[in-house]
């Protein structure tokens, strides 16, 4: 197979609430350069404490997580920030746009961040980002005068503008219709498919989960099955 | 850092709350215009009283006191360790009020280049005649030209114009209250007596008005050459030498230096006047104690608005941390936007603050005891304009570092779970 581009090993996860309780066990895997991942399993097994683990948003954990082939453990919140900014783009349930800002701004904050671009440069990839998800009309409305779905896509577009490593979304597609649903899937898959783009997607939708090339089905913070297709 | 960045998010976070932001900077333009033109005014006011007494005293006063010599006689033969004297009831005697070598002193002080310049005096006392009464007084012999030059002589006199004192001959000018008294106006003529018993008329030209009634009762000015001739006494006879330096602040280590040299008394004006300085200090004390009163509650203001925009921004705090901005970027956020309140509303403050001083300085101020002001006095200096812009940005970093610090450490992980 490629490269590999995440690598969870032995991550175990606590919540002091108000009893020590153990929401992750054992947690080993790696996904590769071009995969397709979906991580199902029932509502409260610990799916979306893994990928907050996994974001690097989240670091209080016991185990090792490393990108790219770089071990986050001890990295400064700033570093982990800038590895955030370069090589993982988010797309979350509730979409969070920010309001105060156009589409199209919302779509060029994270490489303005990254700054590697020029302003113009980055607005041109944003336009076309846009563009190839059919929002390109709503560029210079404000992100909240959009409908649940367009509001996805521009999640989607904002998380590719640093042309990212991997793309991680917790259930995208949980507050949508099945119209909308059906194109995020699509996005996602041409982008696989196109482009060779990694994505991990936490997902309760067994039909969305069943269209990925790999199914990580988690219950309890274990593991019990990793079946690629 | 990607500074236009941060301040790109600042000003939508603040467009996007504008309200809120508008009465926060309302806040600190309110405070610090109250700032600049209560201390502008306090200090106008400040230098008005100062001038009123400074401007008019020397810095260094040479005059001989009535008082019995240092060294009496029998010191002189009895200087050894085995005697002691004693002297009972010692009186001063045949004292000379006149300086000695005067004309030999002033051409001395003139050439020293710390001195801006000097006025001889030479003071008696006389009665003025009224009628059937007689009224004691005093007479300065001055020198009007330099008087006004040097210590703004000219500013108190009404009703004529100093400078006649040196073109009219046998000319007076009387304190207004003395005048009064002897029921004259400009042109009339009074008659002085002096102790001695010699005798003169002289013109009124003009009235003297310092501001401090009691004064204005028994004082007026000649000219020196007639206190001079009143007195009987030679031309380069003078009483006092009056000195105004360049820099103030050398007259105590002068005044002894003059007097060891010229063995005269020589007074300086710090001794002479110690109690305006702790005035005019505790006036910028209170002035300074309000301004950052005021800013100290804009502050809060600033505290609060942020406090509750950052409650508000949660969401949008965490998706900026999610997409890789760091902790450090969003306190430069709301710090910056802290900043910029304080800056626009401390900018606007200083304006507003020129614009009350300047309406301050517009109202009427007349009084009877200053005659040369007829508004409000306002100090315009922009020491305080600094100080003000410096006391807003501190005060708005401050009450902006808390509220940053507490959305900088804000968990997007919480946030965003929280949905
Ligand atoms: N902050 C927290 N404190 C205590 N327990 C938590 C906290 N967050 C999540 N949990 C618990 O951890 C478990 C896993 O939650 P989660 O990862 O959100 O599940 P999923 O995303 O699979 O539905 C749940 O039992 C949940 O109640
Ligand atoms: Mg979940």
């Amino acid at each position: 197979m490629g490269e590999i581009v995440l690598q969870a090993s032995h991550i175990h996860k606590y919540f002091e609430d108000p009893v020590k309780v153990k929401v992750l066990h054992d947690i080993n895997f790696s996904i590769n350069k071009g995969e397709f991942v979906s991580i199902t399993g029932k509502s409260g097994c610990g799916k979306s404490t893994l990928l907050y683990i996994l974001s690097t948003m989240d670091t209080e954990f016991e185990g090792d997580l490393s990108i790219n082939g770089v071990s986050t453990h001890l990295k400064s919140e700033e570093e982990l920030a800038t590895i955030r900014n370069e090589k993982i783009g988010f797309v979350f349930q509730f979409h969070y746009l920010l309001n105060e800002f156009t589409v199209l701004k919302n779509v060029m904050l994270p490489a303005l961040k990254l700054g590697k671009l020029s302003p113009v440069k980055i607005e041109q990839n944003a336009m076309l980002h846009l563009e190839n998800l059919g929002i390109r009309d709503k560029a210079f409305k404000k992100a909240n005068q959009l409908s649940g779905g367009e509001k996805q896509r521009v999640a989607i577009a904002r998380a590719l503008i640093n042309d990212p490593l991997i793309i991680m979304g917790d259930e995208p597609t949980g507050n949508l219709d099945n119209k909308n649903s059906q194109i995020v899937y699509d996005i996602f898959n041409s982008l696989c498919e196109k482009y060779n783009q990694t994505l991990l997607i936490v997902t309760h939708d067994k039909s969305f989960a069943s269209h990925t090339h790999r199914i990580i089905t988690m219950n309890d913070g274990i593991i019990i099955s990793d079946s690629p297709k | 850092m990607n500074f236009r960045l941060i301040l790109d998010i600042s000003r939508s976070m603040m467009m996007a709350r504008w309200q809120q932001t508008l009465v926060a900077a309302i806040g600190v333009t309110f405070s610090i215009t109250m700032f600049i033109s209560l201390l502008g005014f306090m200090n106008g006011l400040n230098d008005m009283l100062d001038g009123l007494v400074l401007n008019r005293t020397p810095h260094i006063r040479l005059y001989n006191d009535i008082k019995p010599t240092e060294i009496q006689p029998i010191h002189k033969t009895t200087n050894n360790d085995r005697i002691y004297a004693f002297i009972n009831s010692v009186k001063a005697s045949n004292s000379r009020m006149e300086i000695d070598n005067s004309a030999a002193i002033m051409k001395v002080l003139n050439r020293d280049n710390r001195i801006k310049g000097i006025c001889p005096r030479l003071n008696a006392q006389v009665l003025f005649r009224s009628g059937t009464i007689d009224i004691t007084g005093m007479v300065n012999g001055i020198e009007a030209r330099a008087e006004s030059e040097l210590f703004s002589f000219g500013d108190y006199v009404n009703s004529g114009k100093a400078i006649d004192l040196q073109f009219v001959p046998n000319s007076i000018i009387l304190g207004k209250g003395l005048a009064e008294k002897l029921l004259v106006v400009p042109g009339d003529m009074v008659q002085l007596t002096t102790a001695g018993g010699e005798r003169l008329s002289l013109k009124v030209v003009a009235f003297f008005q310092s501001g401090i009634a009691d004064y204005d009762k028994v004082q007026s000015f000649t000219s020196i050459q007639t206190v001079q001739k009143l007195l009987g006494k030679p031309n380069n006879h003078v009483s006092d030498i009056q000195i105004k330096l360049h820099d103030m602040s050398l007259a105590p280590m002068m005044a002894k230096e003059f007097h060891t040299i010229y063995g005269t008394d020589a007074e300086d004006i710090q001794s002479a006047n110690a109690q305006f300085e702790t005035g005019s200090f505790v006036r910028n004390i209170i002035s300074y104690a309000v301004g950052i009163t005021l800013l100290i509650v804009a502050g809060f203001g600033i505290y609060n608005i942020l406090n509750m925009m950052i409650y508000e921004k949660m969401d949008s705090i965490a998706i900026l941390k999610a997409t890789g901005f760091s902790g450090k970027d969003v306190r430069s956020i709301f710090l910056s936007i802290a900043l910029s309140i304080g800056l626009a509303g401390g900018l606007l403050g200083l304006l507003f603050g020129l614009i009350f001083s300047r309406l301050i300085d517009k109202l009427p101020f007349e009084t009877q005891a200053l005659p040369t002001i007829t508004t409000y006095p306002v100090n315009y200096d922009l020491k305080y304009y600094v100080t003000g812009l410096t006391f807003a940005l501190i005060t708005t970093f401050l009450a902006g570092y808390f509220p940053s610090r507490k959305a900088s450490s804000i968990d997007p992980v919480i946030i965003i779970r929280g949905k």
